[in-house]
C-alpha cells in the first residue's frame, strides 16, 4: 500500500509543485533585477481566468495559455511602470495588483464559475523513460507544462550564472549604480524581468485551471502566489533551490490531500494548514543575515533607482 | 566607441600633442561654496602628476569634472590637444579618462572576473570568461596587479579591490588614469606596490593623475606637482624633484601665520586631573581596518584641544570612541577620573559628554521629523519632559522654543520639519540641543563645515564661550585656520596616530602642515 | 528582504495636496473602472449609480456604509501603527479571525454563565486584543530578532487562522441547534453591540472612533509614541538615543495585531452575532491600502475607511443589479493604481525643489 501511495503522492507533488514553481521562478528573476513583486497572486488569477475563458471560447489550449500570458503580463506592465518608472512604493503597488487582479477576475469570471473547461492538458507518456519503475511514473507521465518546467529550471540556472545577460541581471539587482556606470541600463532590464515574471505567473495560473483542475473558481489560487514569493526567499533566488522548495511544498500538499482521502482522523483543516506553516518555517530558516549575505540577497531589492543627480 | 583594442593595451600609442590633458580656466561652484576658481591644470603623456591640497581645496572636484561627473561653470578641457565636452562619465571613458574613486564601483557579491566583464565590449552571450580572464591576468601581471579572478569581491581586502578597479579602467582602454587618495586605505607594502604599478603605467606612455595629501608619497612617485588651496592653484606643474617637503607643506597650508587670537596664547590651565584622557587607544573603522593606533591624548578642564589633520586619518573614529559610539580594540577612556571605556553613548551622555557629529542630518538629527522631536532626542525619557509614560508636549515645545531663541535661530518654529532648515540653522540647533545638557565635554567634529561666515563665527564663539564656563572641547576640524584660532593646544593626527602636539600660541603652521602630510620631523 | 524597503516618502505633503491627490485618483480610478465595466458588458452608469445610491443615497445607505467601515477602520488603525516602524503587517486578516475566535471563547463561557453585557463585552474585546496580538507575536519576534520577512510570515498565518476558525465552527463549536450550518451558537444579547437605526450599524461604531482618539494621543504625547516615530524614521539615530529598537518593533506589531483582533470582535458582536468562517471579505488587505492612503494618520484612516466602506457597501448594492460584487475590489485596485501614479509625481516634484537646498545643508564639497 505504502509504495503505491507514495508514488501517488509524488505524482501529485509534481503537479501541485509546478503550479508554484513557475510563478516562483518568475518572481526569482524579477527580484534578482531588484523589483519586489507582490502581485504574483493577482497575476496568477488573471492567467487562470483568461486562460480558462479562451479555452472555452476557442477550444484551443495553446491559445488559452497564450491568453493567460497576455493577461498576466499586462498587470505586470502596470506594476513595472509604477515601480520602475514612477518609483512608487513597490509593496503597495504589488498589493494593488493582487487586489485588482482578484477583484477583476472575480468580477469577470462570475458567469464561468464551476463550468468545465473543454480542453485541458493531457498527460504525455515519454516513450521509454516512462517505463522506468517508480521514477518513470512520477516524472515522465506528466503534462507538457510540467515538462516545460523541468527544462526551465536548468535553463534559467545556466542563464543566470553563465551568460552575459545573466551577469547583467545579477548586477542590476545587486548594485544598480555600478551597473549603470558600466553601461548596463537598469530600467529597461527591470521592466523586462518584471514582465517575464508576470508571464510565468500567468502560465502557473492557467496551469491551475486547465491542468491541475479543469475549472474556474473565484480565488482558486488560494495563496499559491504568496507561497511562491516565500519560496523565492527560501530558495535564495536560485532556480534549483526554488525548485526543491516547490516540490517539497507540492509533496506536503499532495500528502494532505491523500491523508484526507484516507479518512484520517486529523481534521482536514489541520492538514490544509501544513503548506502554510511549512512556508513559515522555511522562510524563517533561510533568513539568517549571514546566510543571506553568503548566498546573495539582491542587495538593491525593493529600492527604486535614481541615477545620481549631477549638479 | 573605441574598443579595448590591442594598441592601447600594449601601450603603443600615437598622440596628437604631448599634453594629455589641459584644463583651462575651470570654475565650479556649489551652493554656498566655490570649489574651483579659475583653475589651470595640465598633465603630459607618460608622466605621474600629483594634485596636492588639503580637504576642500578642490582637488576631487577638479578631477570629477575631468572624469565627466560634473560640468564646469566656466573654462574648457582639451584631451590630447583636442577640445572635448563631457556630458556624462561615459563620454570621458570614451576619451580614455578612467577614474578610480574612493568608493569602488564594484558588485560585492560577484567575482573579480564577473566585475571585469560587466558592461565590457565584445563579451559573448555565453560568458566564456576564459579569453577575457586570460587578458585580465596578463594585464595584471604586467602592472603588478595580482588578482585572482575567481574570488568574490567582498572577500577581497580593500587593496585587492583597488587593484580590480585599476584593472577595470585599464581593460577599458584608459590612457589617463585618475586616482583619488588611493593609499588612504592601503598598508605600506600595498602602497609601495601601487606606486610601482603607477610608474609602470606611466612609463608606457599613459598619464597618471594622483590626488594626494601625502608628501612623501608624492615625492617618491610623481614627476610633477600641482598644489591647490582654497579652490585656486597655488603652484602649477612644478617638477617634484626641485621641491622639498617643506616647500610643499608651506604651499599646501599657506604662509606662516601667527596663530590663536581668540585664545590669545592662553597659559596652560593648571595641573589638575585632565577631564578626558585617552590611554593607548586603538580602534577599527567601519570596514574593520585599523583607524586609531595607540592614541594618547588628554583634554584639561576649560581647555580646547584641536585635532588637526586631513580628513580620513582617524578623526571620525576618534570622535566616536570618545562619544561612546565605537568600542576601542584596546586602551582606556577616562572621564573626570572615571573609566568609561565600556559605557555606551547614552551613559556617556548622562555623564556630560556632548557630541556634535559631522553628519548633521544623519547621525545628529532626523530630517523628516519636526524640530520638537529632534530637540528632545536625548532627554525625552526623563523628567521634566517625561512623566511616567507620558511625554509632556507643552514642555517639549517650550524647550524647543527656548533653544531656538537662545541660539538665535530665526525663521524656524518648533513644528518646522528639520531637514528644511539651512546648514547654519541646523548646526546651531544641534549645538543648542547639546549645550542645553550643560555638557562637561564637547566633541565637535567639523562644526563649521559648509556654514557661511556669520554662522561659522557664531558657532566658534559658542565653543569658546562654553570653554569659558568650564567645559572641555575636543575640536576636530579639517580647517587648519579654525583649529589654530580656537584651540589652546593642538594635536596632529596622521594615519591614526598622534604625530605631534603643542600649545597653540606660537604654533608653527608649516610644521603642522608637515605633520598633517606625514612628513613631520 | 523587508529590511531594505522603506515606506516611500510619506514626506509631509500639505493636507490640501493630499486631499487633491486622493480625490483625483478616485475620479480617475472610477473612470477607468467604468470603462472596464462597459467593456465587460454591464452598464457603467447603472453600476456607479447603484454604488453611489447604495452608499450615500439616504440615511439607511449611509448607516450601512458606516457599518461596513467599522472593521476596515479598526484594522487599518492597527496596520498604520505597524507601518510607522516600517513593519509590513499583512496579517490583519488572520489577526481579525483570531480575535473573533478568542472573543467567542470568552462568550462561550460568559454567555451561559449569565454575565451581564457590561462585563462580557469588555472582556470579549480584551480577549480579542490579546488574541490578535498573540497572533502577531511570532512574526514580530522573527522579524525584530532574526530579520525574517514579516510579509511572508504574517501572510501565511492568515490562512492558518481562517482554517483554525473553520475547524472550530465545523467541529467542536458548531451550533447543535443550527441545522448543521458551520456557525457557532448565536450570541446572547449580552454579547452583542446594540443596534443603531434600522440597518446593520451598531454601537461598535465607537470602537474605531475611540481607538483613533486614543492613538492620536498616544502617538503624540507618550514616550512610546515618540519612540515609534524615531525608530520608523531612523533606527540608527534611535539606537544612538538609547531606544531599544527591537522592543519598539515588537510592541508596534503587538498593538497592530491587537487592533485587528478587536476589529474581529466588533464585527461578530456587532453584526453577525456568531462565529463562522466567512467573517471577512478581505478586510485585512483592504485595511493595508487604507492605512497607506491615509499616510498613517489616525483621523485620515477613519475618513478613508468610510470611503472604502462605501465601496464595500456599493459592492452589495451593485450585486442587486446583477453586477458582480467584486466590482468593489476592482474599484479599490484602480484607485490605488492612480494614487500610486499621481502621488509620486507630487513628491518627486517636491524633491527636486529641495535638491539644491540639500547641498546647502552643510554637505561637504567633494
Amino acid at each position: 500500500m505504502t509504495g503505491e501511495l507514495l508514488v501517488a503522492i509524488c505524482l501529485a507533488a509534481i503537479a501541485s509543485g509546478t503550479s508554484i514553481l513557475l510563478p516562483a521562478l518568475g518572481e526569482a528573476l524579477t527580484e534578482r533585477s531588484g523589483v519586489q513583486n507582490l502581485g504574483v497572486e493577482g497575476m496568477m488569477l488573471m492567467g487562470a481566468l483568461f486562460g480558462y475563458i479562451v479555452d472555452i471560447e476557442t477550444e484551443n489550449i495553446w491559445l488559452a495559455f497564450a491568453a493567460a500570458v497576455v493577461a498576466a503580463t499586462s498587470l505586470a506592465l502596470v506594476h513595472a511602470f509604477l515601480a520602475v518608472t514612477l518609483r512608487a512604493n513597490q509593496i503597495v503597488s504589488g498589493l494593488a495588483v493582487t487586489l485588482f487582479g482578484s477583484g477583476l477576475t472575480a468580477f469577470i469570471g462570475k458567469p464561468f464559475v464551476g463550468a468545465q473547461a473543454p480542453v485541458t492538458l493531457s498527460r504525455i507518456l515519454i516513450p521509454g523513460l516512462s517505463q522506468i519503475p517508480v521514477l518513470g511514473t512520477i516524472l515522465f507521465t506528466q503534462d507538457p507544462v510540467v515538462y516545460m518546467s523541468f527544462i526551465l529550471v536548468p535553463v534559467l540556472w545556466y542563464f543566470i550564472y553563465r551568460t552575459r545577460p545573466g551577469l547583467n541581471l545579477r548586477a542590476i539587482g545587486e548594485s544598480p549604480a555600478t551597473a549603470d556606470a558600466m553601461g548596463v541600463g537598469v530600467a529597461s532590464r527591470r521592466y523586462l524581468y518584471t514582465l517575464v515574471g508576470g508571464a510565468l505567473a500567468g502560465v502557473g495560473g492557467a496551469y491551475l485551471s486547465l491542468g491541475y483542475t479543469s475549472t474556474w473558481v473565484e480565488g482558486m489560487t488560494a495563496g499559491r502566489g504568496w507561497i511562491a514569493v516565500g519560496l523565492v526567499v527560501f530558495g535564495t533566488w536560485d532556480p534549483i533551490r526554488v525548485m526543491t522548495g516547490a516540490y517539497l511544498f507540492g509533496f506536503v500538499d499532495g500528502f494532505q490531500l491523500r491523508a484526507q482521502g484516507l479518512g484520517s482522523t486529523v481534521p482536514s483543516f489541520f492538514l490544509n494548514m501544513l503548506p502554510y506553516l511549512f512556508t513559515v518555517v522555511v522562510v524563517s530558516l533561510s533568513s539568517g543575515e549571514r546566510l543571506q549575505r553568503r548566498l546573495g540577497i539582491p542587495r538593491a531589492l525593493g529600492l527604486p533607482y535614481w541615477r545620481e543627480e549631477r549638479t | 566607441m573605441r574598443p579595448a583594442g590591442s594598441a592601447r593595451l600594449t601601450g603603443h600609442m600615437t598622440h596628437q600633442s604631448d599634453m594629455a590633458v589641459a584644463m583651462v580656466g575651470i570654475d565650479k561652484r556649489f551652493p554656498g561654496v566655490i570649489a574651483n576658481m579659475n583653475v589651470d591644470f595640465s598633465a603630459r603623456w607618460g608622466e605621474v602628476h600629483a594634485l596636492l591640497g588639503e580637504n576642500g581645496a578642490g582637488k576631487t572636484t577638479l578631477m570629477s569634472i575631468l572624469a565627466g561627473l560634473y560640468r564646469p561653470d566656466a573654462g574648457h578641457i582639451r584631451v590630447d590637444g583636442a577640445p572635448v565636452t563631457f556630458h556624462a562619465p561615459r563620454d570621458a571613458i570614451r576619451h580614455g579618462v578612467g577614474m578610480v574613486y574612493q568608493h569602488y564601483r564594484l558588485v560585492a557579491s560577484q567575482t573579480v572576473a564577473e566585475n571585469l566583464l560587466l558592461g565590457l565590449e565584445g563579451v559573448p552571450f555565453r560568458l566564456n570568461a576564459g579569453r577575457f580572464i586570460h587578458q585580465a591576468r596578463e594585464l595584471g601581471e604586467r602592472y603588478h596587479l595580482h588578482i585572482d579572478p575567481s574570488r568574490a569581491v567582498w572577500q577581497l581586502s580593500v587593496g585587492e579591490q583597488q587593484r580590480v578597479e585599476i584593472l577595470k579602467t585599464l581593460q577599458r582602454g584608459a590612457t589617463i588614469l585618475i586616482l583619488d587618495e588611493p593609499t588612504a586605505v592601503l598598508t605600506p607594502q600595498e602602497s609601495e606596490d601601487l606606486m610601482r604599478t603607477l610608474r609602470q603605467v606611466a612609463a608606457e606612455g599613459r598619464t597618471v593623475v594622483l590626488i594626494s595629501h601625502k608628501l612623501e608619497e608624492i615625492r617618491s612617485v610623481a614627476d610633477r606637482v600641482t598644489v591647490l588651496r582654497g579652490g585656486a592653484v597655488v603652484a602649477g606643474g612644478l617638477a617634484s624633484g626641485a621641491l622639498s617637503t617643506r616647500d610643499l607643506a608651506r604651499m599646501m597650508v599657506g604662509e606662516d601665520l601667527v596663530t590663536s587670537q581668540a585664545s590669545g596664547g592662553r597659559a596652560p590651565v593648571g595641573t589638575e586631573q585632565p577631564r578626558l584622557t585617552l590611554a593607548d587607544i586603538s580602534a577599527l573603522n567601519a570596514r574593520a581596518l585599523p583607524a586609531l593606533r595607540r592614541v594618547n591624548l588628554h583634554v584639561r578642564v576649560g581647555e580646547i584641544l584641536g585635532i588637526a589633520g586631513v580628513a580620513g586619518n582617524g578623526q571620525r573614529e576618534l570622535a566616536q570612541v570618545v562619544a561612546g559610539l565605537r568600542l576601542p580594540t584596546q586602551g582606556k577612556v577616562w572621564l573626570d577620573g572615571t573609566d568609561v571605556t565600556d559605557s555606551d553613548a547614552r551613559s556617556r551622555m548622562r555623564l556630560g559628554v556632548a557630541h556634535i557629529p559631522e553628519d548633521r542630518l544623519g547621525e545628529g538629527l532626523i530630517g523628516n521629523l519636526p524640530l520638537n522631536d529632534n530637540a528632545v532626542l536625548k532627554s525625552y525619557d526623563q523628567p521634566p519632559l517625561a512623566l511616567g509614560p507620558l511625554l509632556l508636549l507643552q514642555r517639549v515645545v517650550r524647550f524647543t522654543r527656548s533653544l531656538l531663541e537662545r541660539f538665535n535661530i530665526r525663521g524656524a518654529r518648533p513644528e518646522s520639519i528639520t531637514r528644511l532648515l539651512s546648514g547654519g540653522q541646523l548646526q546651531r540647533f544641534l549645538l543648542a540641543r547639546e549645550m542645553a545638557l550643560n555638557p562637561r565635554l564637547i566633541v565637535a567634529v567639523h562644526p563649521t563645515r559648509g556654514l557661511d561666515v556669520a554662522a561659522t563665527q557664531q558657532v566658534q564663539a559658542w565653543l569658546v564661550d562654553a570653554r569659558g564656563r568650564g567645559a572641555s572641547v575636543l575640536l576636530i576640524s579639517e580647517d587648519l585656520d579654525e583649529v589654530l584660532q580656537l584651540s589652546d593646544r593642538i594635536a596632529v593626527i596622521y594615519e591614526g596616530e598622534i604625530v605631534g602636539s603643542m600649545p597653540a600660541g606660537g604654533a608653527n603652521r608649516e610644521q603642522i602642515g608637515l605633520m598633517m602630510a606625514g612628513a613631520g620631523a | 528582504m523587508a529590511l531594505s524597503i522603506r515606506l516611500e516618502r510619506r514626506a509631509n505633503l500639505p493636507l490640501a495636496q493630499r486631499i487633491l491627490v486622493l480625490s483625483t485618483a478616485v475620479i480617475l480610478g472610477a473612470l477607468a473602472s467604468g470603462v472596464l465595466v462597459q467593456a465587460t458588458g454591464y452598464s457603467a452608469l447603472k453600476a456607479f449609480g447603484a454604488i453611489v445610491d447604495g452608499s450615500f443615497g439616504g440615511a439607511y445607505p449611509i448607516s450601512q456604509t458606516l457599518a461596513a467601515a467599522i472593521p476596515l477602520a479598526t484594522i487599518a488603525l492597527g496596520t498604520a501603527v505597524a507601518f510607522r516602524v516600517q513593519l509590513w503587517n499583512i496579517g490583519g486578516e488572520g489577526q481579525f479571525y483570531i480575535g473573533a475566535f478568542a472573543a467567542t471563547g470568552v462568550e462561550l463561557i460568559g454567555g451561559p454563565a449569565g454575565w451581564p453585557a457590561v462585563l462580557l463585552l469588555p472582556t470579549m474585546l480584551l480577549a480579542g486584543f490579546v488574541g490578535g496580538a498573540a497572533w502577531a507575536l511570532l512574526p514580530a519576534w522573527l522579524r525584530a530578532w532574526h530579520g525574517v520577512s514579516e510579509i511572508i510570515t504574517t501572510l501565511m498565518l492568515n490562512y492558518v487562522a481562517i482554517l483554525w476558525v473553520n475547524y472550530l465552527v465545523y467541529g467542536p463549536w458548531k451550533d447543535p441547534a443550527g441545522h448543521n450550518f458551520p456557525n457557532s451558537p448565536r450570541f446572547p444579547e449580552s454579547a452583542t453591540f446594540a443596534r443603531m437605526g434600522d440597518g446593520q450599524l451598531h454601537t461598535g461604531l465607537f470602537v474605531p472612533i475611540v481607538a483613533a482618539v486614543v492613538l492620536l494621543f498616544v502617538l503624540a504625547r507618550t514616550r512610546w509614541g515618540y519612540e515609534l516615530r524615531v525608530v520608523g524614521e531612523n533606527p540608527e539615530a534611535a539606537r544612538y538615543a538609547g531606544i531599544d529598537v527591537r522592543r519598539t518593533m515588537l510592541t508596534a506589531m503587538l498593538v497592530s495585531g491587537g487592533m485587528a483582533g478587536v476589529a474581529g470582535v466588533v464585527q461578530i458582536a456587532g453584526i453577525i452575532h456568531l462565529l463562522n468562517g466567512q467573517l471577512s471579505s478581505n478586510y485585512g488587505y483592504t485595511a493595508i491600502i487604507i492605512a497607506w492612503l491615509a499616510q498613517l494618520h489616525p483621523v485620515a484612516v477613519l475618513v478613508v475607511a468610510v470611503l472604502f466602506g462605501a465601496l464595500v457597501n456599493g459592492g452589495f448594492a451593485v450585486s442587486q443589479e446583477g453586477i458582480p460584487q467584486a466590482l468593489g475590489a476592482v474599484l479599490q485596485g484602480m484607485i490605488l493604481f492612480f494614487v500610486l501614479g499621481i502621488g509620486d509625481v507630487f513628491t518627486r516634484y517636491r524633491l527636486r525643489i529641495f535638491s539644491p537646498a540639500a547641498a546647502a545643508h552643510g554637505r561637504s564639497v567633494p
